[in-house]
Parts: C-alpha cells; sequence; structure tokens
C-alpha cells in the first residue's frame, strides 16, 4: 500500500510535465497551428530554466525563463508559418532539430551542476488524510497548478468571447477574417501561449521532476504530449486525464523493476512509447470521431486576401 | 511596409538560389555565435569549411559521413514527396543495424565474402519492417505518422540496448554492453587504402541516379507525387493513395535500413549503445535542404557531412562543444524554411496600406448627412 502511494504521487509528478506541454499544444491546435516543436521548445526551455535556478536560486525566475524561452521560439515559428507560409510540419521540425542541437550546445557546462531536491507544499487538512492524502496533496505547487489551468483553460475555451474567437480562428479564420479579428496576429499569440506552457512544462523537467541538466532530457515527451491533444481529442479536462494516464505508464516501469519483476529494464522503458502508439490506434482508427472533434482548419495556412 | 505578392509561377532561380541564400544567413549566425563566444570568426569557419576538404584523407572522411545521409535523405525525399511525414529514420537505421550486424555474427573465419550481400539485404529488411509497422497503422488505423514513425525511434534505441546488454553482450567484453566485434570476412569492402571509405560511396551513387529515374521517369513515381502535391487530383486520376503510401514508407525504411548495415558493418564493425548518431534526423535537413531532388541531396549530405567534421575540429582546436553541429545543421533548415518563401512570393515594399477610395467614400457620407 506504502508503494502504491509512492506510485501514485510519482504518476502526478510525471503527469504534470505532459499536462502543461499537452494543454500548451491544445491552445495552439485550437488556433489551427500544429507545432511539431514542441520537443526542442521544452529541450531549450529546459536548460534555461535549469541555468536560471543555477544562478540565482530562484525557482520562479527559472520557470519565467522556461516559459520565456519556450514562447521565444514558438514565436520564431509562428512568424515562420503565420507571415511567411512555411510548411508547418516542417517548421516544427526544423524548431525540434534546433532545440536539441542549441540545448545540448548550451548545456554542456551545467551537465555537472546539481540542484537539490525541490520543496513540496502541502494543502493543510487534506495532507494528513492517511495513505492518499501524502500522495495527492503533498507536492510542488506546480502540480496544483495544472489542475487549476486545466479548469481555466477549459472555462476560457467554452465560457469566453476570447476562447470563442480563438476557436473560431482555428475553425474558419476565413469567417473569423470577415469578422474583422486579426486573425494572424490571434494566431501569434495562440501559438507564443503555447510554447510558453511547453516551456515551463521544459524548465518543469530539469528543475523539479529530475533537478538535473542531461542532452536529451525531454526523451520524447514533447512528442507525447503532441500524441495527447488527439487522444483527449482537443478538451483540456481529457488532456490532463491522459496526461497521468501517460505519467502512470511511465512510472510504472519503476514501480515494476522495484517491485524485482523479472522483465529486462529496457523492455520497461519502451512502455510509455509503446503505450502512446496504442493509444493512437485506439483514438484513431474511428475517423469521424477525430474529424468531427478536431478543428476544421488544423494545419491549414491562411493567408488573407493573396 | 513589407508585403507578400504571390508569384504567378514558383520561381525555379530563387528554387536554387534559397538555400545558398539560407547557408550565407546561416555562416552570418555562426560567425555571430563565433565572436560571442571569443573565438576567432576566421578561424570557426575555417574549421567548418576549409579543413574538412583539405586533404583527401579529410575529404574521404566528409564521404564516410555522408553516404549514410544521402541513402536516408533519399528514401526521405520519397517520402515528403508523396506528403507523408516518415520523421522516424533513426528507428529505421538502427533496425538496419540491428539485422545486418545480426547476420555479420554468424560469419565465421570460413565464411564467404558473399555474407555482406546478405548483411546489406537483411538491413534493408530490418529498416522495412520498422516502416511497414508505420505504414500499416496508417493504412488500417489511419494513426498518424509522424507520431508512430517518432515512438518507434525510442523503441528502437532501447530494444538496440537491450539486445548490446543482454543476449548479444560479448562474453570477453569486459562487461561493457558492445557486441563481438565482427569476422572480418563481413567488412564492407574499402574503396582505397588508407581511408575508411567504402562501397557505400557506390551504393549511395546508384541509389542517386535510381531514385531519380523513380521519381522522374517511372509512373508509380509520378502518380506518387501528384498523390503528394493534389490528393484530390490523384484520387480523380484513380491513383491509389494506398499504393503511394506503402511505397514511400517501405522505399524510406529500406534506404535507411540500408545505411544502417553499411554503417554497422563498416565503420563500427560491432554493435553498440552508440550506433544512432543522428544521421536519421540529419537527413530530413539533407532532404530538405537538397530540395527533395537527388542530386540536391548530394551536395547538402556533403555540406551537412561538413557540419559534422567541423563539429568534431571545433571540440579538439577551439574548446567548443560538440554540439555545435547540431545548432548549425537546425538553424540552416530554419533559415532554409524562411528563404523558401521567396520561392512563391515576392516582397515588395508597400506604403502603410492606406485604401485609396477612403476620402471619396468620407465626402459621400458627409453630403448623405
Amino acid at each position: 500500500m506504502e508503494s502504491l502511494a509512492l506510485l501514485l504521487a510519482a504518476t502526478l509528478n510525471a503527469g504534470t510535465v505532459l499536462a502543461l506541454a499537452g494543454l500548451g499544444l491544445l491552445v495552439n491546435e485550437r488556433a489551427g497551428i500544429v507545432n511539431l516543436g514542441a520537443e526542442g521548445m521544452m529541450l531549450v526551455a529546459a536548460i534555461a530554466g535549469f541555468a536560471t535556478a543555477v544562478h540565482t536560486g530562484s525557482d520562479v525566475l527559472a520557470f519565467a525563463a522556461g516559459i520565456g524561452a519556450g514562447a521565444l521560439m514558438a514565436a520564431a515559428f509562428g512568424v515562420l508559418v503565420i507571415w511567411l507560409n512555411t510548411n508547418q510540419y516542417a517548421s516544427g521540425l526544423a524548431l525540434s532539430l534546433f532545440g536539441a542541437g542549441f540545448s545540448a550546445f548550451v548545456g554542456i557546462r551545467y551537465t555537472q551542476e546539481k540542484l537539490g531536491p525541490r520543496p513540496s507544499f502541502a494543502i493543510p487538512g487534506l495532507a494528513d488524510i492517511p495513505l492518499v492524502g501524502p500522495a495527492l496533496f503533498r507536492q510542488h505547487p506546480m502540480v496544483y497548478l495544472a489542475v487549476a489551468l486545466t479548469l481555466a483553460l477549459a472555462w476560457f475555451l467554452y465560457r469566453s468571447r476570447a476562447g470563442l474567437v480563438l476557436r473560431a480562428v482555428g475553425e474558419s479564420p476565413e469567417s473569423a477574417h470577415a469578422l474583422g479579428y486579426p486573425v494572424r496576429r490571434l494566431r501569434l499569440a495562440a501559438v507564443m501561449a503555447g510554447g510558453g506552457l511547453c516551456g515551463l512544462a521544459g524548465a518543469y523537467i530539469s528543475v523539479v521532476y529530475t533537478p538535473l541538466w542531461v542532452e536529451g532530457m525531454t526523451a520524447g515527451k514533447g512528442w507525447i504530449a503532441l500524441a495527447l491533444t488527439t487522444f483527449a481529442t482537443w478538451r483540456p479536462a481529457r488532456v490532463l486525464l491522459g496526461a497521468y494516464l501517460f505519467g502512470g505508464v511511465t512510472m510504472l516501469q519503476f514501480h515494476l523493476q522495484g517491485e524485482g519483476v523479472e522483465i529486462p529494464s529496457q523492455v520497461l522503458s519502451m512502455l510509455p512509447y509503446l503505450a502512446t502508439i496504442v493509444v493512437l490506434v485506439l483514438i484513431s482508427r474511428n475517423p469521424t470521431w477525430i474529424r468531427i472533434n478536431m478543428p476544421a482548419s488544423l494545419g491549414k495556412p491562411f493567408f488573407p486576401g493573396g | 511596409m513589407l508585403k507578400l505578392e504571390a508569384r504567378p509561377q514558383p520561381s525555379q532561380a530563387m528554387s536554387v538560389a534559397s538555400p545558398l541564400i539560407a547557408l550565407a544567413i546561416t555562416v552570418l549566425i555562426g560567425i555571430g555565435l563565433f565572436v560571442l563566444l571569443g573565438k576567432d570568426p576566421v578561424r570557426g569557419l575555417q574549421v567548418f569549411f576549409v579543413e574538412p576538404v583539405k586533404s583527401v584523407y579529410a575529404l574521404s572522411e566528409v564521404g564516410v559521413k555522408a553516404v549514410p545521409l544521402v541513402l536516408i535523405a533519399l528514401g526521405l525525399a520519397v517520402c515528403y514527396r508523396s506528403n507523408l511525414w516518415n520523421i522516424g529514420a533513426e528507428g529505421q537505421y538502427i533496425l538496419g543495424a540491428l539485422a545486418g550486424g545480426w547476420v555479420a555474427m554468424q560469419a565465421t573465419a570460413e565464411t564467404s565474402r558473399w555474407i555482406v550481400l546478405a548483411i546489406l539485404l537483411a538491413g534493408v529488411l530490418g529498416g522495412v519492417l520498422w516502416a511497414a509497422i508505420v505504414a500499416l497503422l496508417r493504412d488500417r488505423f489511419n494513426t498518424s505518422e509522424i507520431l508512430v514513425s517518432l515512438m518507434l525511434v525510442y523503441v528502437a534505441e532501447q530494444l538496440l540496448a537491450y539486445l548490446v546488454y543482454g543476449p548479444w553482450k560479448d562474453p570477453q567484453g569486459y562487461n561493457f554492453p558492445q557486441t563481438i566485434t565482427f569476422a572480418t570476412v563481413t567488412q564492407i569492402p574499402r574503396l582505397m587504402a588508407g581511408s575508411r571509405l567504402n562501397i557505400g560511396l557506390l551504393v549511395a551513387l546508384a541509389a542517386v541516379v535510381l531514385s531519380w529515374l523513380f521519381l522522374f521517369r517511372t509512373y508509380r513515381g509520378f502518380q506518387l507525387q501528384v498523390g503528394g502535391l493534389a490528393p484530390a487530383a490523384a484520387r480523380y486520376a484513380g491513383f491509389s493513395s494506398r499504393t503511394a503510401l506503402w511505397t514511400a514508407l517501405l522505399v524510406s525504411g529500406g534506404m535507411a535500413g540500408l545505411a544502417g548495415a553499411l554503417e554497422a558493418a563498416g565503420p563500427l564493425r560491432q554493435l553498440t549503445p552508440f550506433v544512432p548518431a543522428g544521421y536519421g534526423f540529419a537527413a530530413i535537413i539533407v532532404a530538405f535542404v537538397g530540395r527533395l531532388h537527388p542530386v540536391g541531396i548530394v551536395f547538402s549530405a556533403v555540406l551537412m557531412s561538413m557540419f559534422y567534421i567541423g563539429g568534431e575540429l571545433a571540440q579538439s582546436r577551439l574548446g567548443l562543444p560538440k554540439a555545435l553541429t547540431g545548432v548549425f545543421q537546425g538553424l540552416l533548415l530554419f533559415t532554409l524554411l524562411a528563404c523558401d518563401t521567396l520561392i512563391h512570393y515576392r516582397v515588395r515594399w508597400k506604403a502603410a496600406a492606406r485604401p485609396v477610395a477612403a476620402p471619396t467614400t468620407a465626402t459621400a457620407t458627409v453630403k448623405e448627412a
């Protein structure tokens, strides 16, 4: 039972990374833009956050640096695809490849640095519930923030006027343009917000999740977050749910190893990636289901007035 | 204000010029980076653009790295031309190295030299198998080939690690995660003494010719490209998108697998966790910078290979991290995509948008009032 509580706590922790990035990509895709650069943005944000934490000792500044780095990279991507009409897939890929190289280049001098474990924050009262209390309510503040963000985003998308405009921009940029909304500027804002959230996820990895820097340490989490948006059929609450599910699968491998299960560790390490493929198959096998839920202009360029 | 104006027809000249402009911008940013790091930029450029072509040996090393890049990029070009986003060539490359390596490990001193053919064939099959998973899932379940092919890279890496840490580990290897060194007969024949360049170069050049013929001189190649450019037209013409899907993915998987086997039985001679060297990802850049054209790919592969060698030299001579290679490669792709805008659009200076008709409308309104 004790180890189950630990597993639960670790699952929330791992899920938070995916949730933050997944929510960011959701905002992106709701505006009609696919950004395959998530992995690159997360890596650059991870080193930016880590370096900031090492030099300033402030986690808040580290997260701000992560958000800034992610948003900055997203801005470059956004200008490319929104104003210069480059292919979204190729540009996102370029962002990922550049981010992997750039973070490795900058990060090399930080490979020896270490940050201590980050303090967790116990919610008074709830944290004292036996068993699940410490697992659920004695966590890093960012874990709670991810839940709050999910609720906020759901409210924003479905209950606020700005959210309605954002969705219109993703569903039918032509109509939004005709109504007088600055489609391209709104899309850039969405892309930058998405990049900022991916950046926050990246900084969370290097500052809280595994407080150190290793080249390529996101290990595909950006790509899994991309898969998550499809899995969630572009709904915030389902992104959060999916993130915890994947977080659980990621943690299960360590749990099984701890229990002494006779499976080679490398096979266990494949689990999150295999799970992603399986889930994608289950979701994608019904094309109408995807088509109904997907933002109608996802991945299509919009060029007002030629 | 800068404005983009669609050209009536894509500019042929810009299509050739854009990679060169992109390279120039990348070099400029590189110079800035060297200055920023307090290194002599002239020395830095020398390391990247002069040293790798200074001697026959240096040139042959450029060739050694260019061969896998050419092979993988040719396959990817077929994919991207048919609008299929296989970005998991790295995984297909690893599977090729695993399959080829497995055959190589079966060889003894008495084995015939022809085993090299079996090694390469196994490599192709390994890559084809890995890409077939992507094609199958896309075909049957409409699953995104981008995400599946990429997830399979991580799976392939773990599979390689499992084998070299486990069943395939060399018992005499002092517990290092590595297989036995392959028997001498399995060595891919070298082209000249004193260089690591092998017949892989000839294979790659043959592949360039074959893929040119395939893309521009065969009906199947034509169908593929129409499907990529205008899916509706392809459907109307009765071209099967399923055939295109399978052909493109299997061809690119096979090419990546071939590159993996050539590498395993060529320069590497054994399998270690360090088989994946990022060629599969760098080849994505090679394919784009080479305009998805076989001949262009040769040039861009040589350039990218120079970046690899330049990065190694920058580490040993300038004390800069080797990861500089990745920075330049990524930058090149990014600037190229930006420059590609010039192919389809003309950049024009325009006075701030002030509608000419506005004053008249205003007077009209006043009159009405």
